[in-house]
């Protein structure tokens, strides 16, 4: 058992190791460095482990390895730049790191104290001038609460999630307050579930705490499913105790000892890391039997999911943890007062949960200063697709999508228009340029015909087809739909058939009809959150670019140029007459003389894209 | 395909999970966990196994099945040596993924799903994987090998073949 002396000189004693890191100057000035290497999904996967084991190395070659400390992180955030390097105090951040450019780092930048220009990330050179990190354009619009101890702390480390403050609002929680005044609380600051719906945390809690029962649970709910969102992944690897220390004071207050984690299969780092979290805190005394000495106990077990996206709903959720087939129950009783095992539960998503220990800390008046009056806080959002920036980023809700996508997102790649950010997943929707000054809050999005969702945004260009996105998601929501209810089962799939007739060019006018009954009725027919949204890639693409569908279905033309049954390919005077497309192409349709401008018959063509591929002019293109 | 559960050259792996089930079959729900280590140890969940774990666990063979061909995790049938994700999550979807995953496979000669007949490669194509920044990506056994383009897929094959 740990008390809170223990706890804060933890906390004192692992600061001092600390300082380089949070630049923090006690007066005596900063001696050594501190080479921070991301340890995020994206820069896990090109090597950091590599990395960091190269950087170890050089400097104890040189050494300098009682003076450098090498260390990696959780998340920075600007996955597009990965392998991402910090080195504290100066910070200074190197992008695109390859294992041969250490050498030169080491040489220059640790030893020497010259900064290498050629591999700093490109948005920190301005006007011939260096800025540091927490300056450049990607960080500084940015608040972090859910991701404030990612990039910064070792994951694998709970001193280090002590240093800052960590547990201590648990210790808060469990010794100075009432269980009635945690959830006053929690909903004073109207957090709202990051999970999708937005549903107030603090009324989730006082109805579970209301009930009596012999037993309730807490779960938490990181069964992250929407494609395109990797915003839970990185807080559980990045800092996974965050979590645990949110599910204890959820524990405490509705008067849980039992907490799970339902965690996808498919993040077996995050699953790691989480075991080793939970067997650090148990030790610790942190987790268990009577905490900071009080009555209050509270165990956390892993259940893993086993790949079915519906399972990130809460009913079916709790069916899968049960050990069967995750299907939504019927909602006859709220799961605050039968949920796992009919006892009274309450589920709440990563995200939501990492927000929980700083409001605690900080106060509600600190929250709700944050983002806006309907959603206080901040966001975090995965920006993928046509973006320059890729990444994850945390911003005040209230910013506007503009914000979002072109000053931290770097705008379009390749001098491409936007077309339309999609965002809340199979669940949500399109929405075109004009709307991108829309404020970011939950009922924003909502109004506009999409969702605020786990928080994916994908960006989509003019090569874009709307029809063929619409087509895709609702390819995933069959696949995934678990064929409990008709409309959904049967809805979906017929939905799914008319959007590959018309992308085949195949459509009706009619079917432009029928895909908006159906819409109605599997919207109206549904059980759950994802027979209810299914039909959203749909109708909000039809909202705003049924141009595109009707040139799909009258005029048989892709506008973006990416349905491949409606393209022909074209050879244009770039041709060098070279032959190499005519003896390649599979059914003879290409023929031209030597030397002279070739042409397709687009009759026999059927549209492989070979002649593309092997054309050495670039000549060929689709039309 | 047909596939013939080997009982003897499994033995100390069918012991293994044995001794799981015993440590598990007490906890709340332990069927799903018991799965993932039959998975594990396995490859995939022989219909020898579901029976076997039935017995043990008391649960009725048609609901081990259910659960089983739910969760997309689960494989009645052998993965190959090298198990390809492809991922098609939007954010490589948008960015080419289908493309990639057709040149696997095209090149296999294998669909989604199947494990070609030497055991060596089976194709899946996986939601996000949480690479998106290295989109599209394809995962081998943990490899992930990030922005790609169709071209590449050969070269990156070979190194398994």
């Amino acid at each position: 058992m740990i008390t809170i002396q223990e706890l804060n000189e933890i906390k004192q004693k692992t600061l001092e190791n600390m300082k380089l890191r949070l630049q923090e100057d006690s007066g005596k000035g900063l001696h050594g460095k501190h080479v921070l290497i991301c340890g995020g999904p994206g820069c896990h996967s090109s090597n950091a482990e590599g990395i960091k084991k190269a950087f170890k190395e050089k400097i104890k070659e040189k050494g300098l390895d009682k003076e450098i400390k090498v260390s990696l992180a959780g998340c920075f955030g600007l996955c597009e730049t990965g392998p991402n390097v910090e080195i504290y105090p100066d910070g200074i951040f190197y992008a695109h790191i390859k294992i041969e450019d250490i050498d030169e780092i080491v040489e220059n930048h640790l030893c020497k104290g010259k900064i290498v220009e050629r591999l700093l990330y490109e948005g920190s050179l301005k006007d011939g001038k260096i800025k540091q990190v927490s300056e450049v354009d990607f960080y500084n619009k940015q608040k972090k609460i859910a991701l404030r101890n990612c990039g910064i702390i070792d994951y694998e480390s709970i001193d280090e999630y002590i240093a800052l403050d960590g547990y201590q609002a648990l210790a808060k929680v469990v010794m100075e307050m009432t269980q009635q005044e945690v959830i006053d609380i929690v909903k004073a600051s109207n957090l709202r579930g990051r999970g999708g719906a937005g549903f107030p945390t603090g009324r989730k809690w006082e109805t579970a705490y209301e009930y009596k029962a012999n037993k309730k649970y807490v779960i938490c709910n990181a069964d992250e499913g929407d494609p395109g969102a990797f915003m839970d992944r990185s807080i559980l690897e990045g800092d996974p105790h965050s979590v645990l220390e949110a599910m204890a004071i959820a524990g405490y207050a509705i008067g849980s000892d039992q907490g799970y984690i339902y965690v996808r299969a498919e993040y077996p780092i995050a699953v790691r890391r989480l075991q080793i979290a939970i067997a650090q805190a148990k030790e610790k005394g942190l987790l268990g039997k009577n905490i900071f000495g009080t009555d209050f106990s509270f165990d956390i077990e892993l259940r893993l999911g086993a790949g079915a996206f519906v399972c990130g709903e809460g009913t079916a959720l709790m069916e899968s943890i049960e050990g069967r087939r995750g299907m939504p129950r019927t909602k006859i009783y709220r799961t605050a007062h039968r949920g796992l095992w009919q006892k009274p539960t309450i589920i709440n998503n990563v995200e939501t949960f990492a927000n929980v220990p700083a409001i605690i800390q900080n106060g509600v008046e600190w929250f709700k200063n944050i983002g806006t009056e309907d959603s206080p806080g901040t966001k975090v959002f995965a920006l993928g697709g046509k973006i320059k920036n890729t990444g994850l980023i945390e911003v005040p809700m209230g910013v506007t999508l503009r914000e979002i996508i072109f000053d931290i997102g770097g705008g379009i790649p390749n001098g491409k228009k936007f077309k339309a950010v999609q965002t809340g997943g199979p669940s949500g929707g399109c929405i075109p340029e004009e709307h991108l000054d829309t404020p970011v809050d939950f009922g924003s999005l909502g109004r506009l015909g999409s969702i605020m969702g786990s928080g994916g945004m994908i960006v989509l260009d003019e090569d874009d087809c709307m029809v063929d996105i619409a087509r895709f998601f609702l390819d995933f929501t069959v696949e995934e739909s678990c064929g409990k209810c008709v409309p959904c089962r049967e809805g979906t799939k017929r939905m799914l058939e008319i959007l590959e007739r018309i992308t085949k060019g195949e459509g009706t006018p009619e079917d432009i009809d029928r895909l908006e009954s159906l819409a109605e009725t599997i919207t109206n027919g549904s059980l759950c959150g994802l027979g209810q949204t299914a039909a959203n890639p749909v109708t909000s693409t039809l909202k705003y670019f049924r141009d595109e569908y009707e040139a799909h279905v009258y005029e048989k033309r892709c506008p973006a140029g990416s349905c491949q049954s409606l393209l022909e390919f074209f050879i244009t005077e770039d041709c060098i007459g070279c032959t190499k497309c005519a003896r390649n192409c599979p059914v003879s349709c290409i023929s031209g003389k030597v030397k002279e401008r070739h042409v397709i018959d687009t009759e026999k063509c059927i549209k492989c894209g070979t002649c593309m591929e092997v054309c050495p002019t670039g000549a060929v293109i689709k039309k | 395909m047909e596939f013939e559960f080997d009982w003897e050259a499994n033995e100390e792996k069918v012991k293994e999970l044995k001794i799981f089930m015993e440590e598990n079959k007490r906890k709340k729900g332990a069927l799903i966990a018991v799965l993932h280590e039959a998975q594990d140890l396995f490859g995939y969940l022989p219909i020898e196994i579901q029976k076997m774990i039935s017995e043990e666990l008391k649960v009725p063979l048609s609901e081990i099945y259910g659960v089983a061909t739910f969760y997309s995790h689960f494989s009645l049938i052998p993965k190959g040596e090298y198990k390809i994700g492809v991922c098609l999550g939007t954010a490589c979807y948008v960015k080419g993924a289908q493309e990639i995953l057709d040149k696997v496979e095209k090149t296999l000669g294998i669909t989604v799903g199947q494990t070609t007949p030497d055991r060596k490669f089976s194709i899946s194509a996986t939601r996000c994987l949480g690479a998106c920044g290295l989109a599209p990506v394809l995962m081998i056994n943990g490899d992930v090998y990030g922005r790609l383009k169709p071209g590449d897929v050969e070269e990156i094959l070979n190194k398994y073949r």
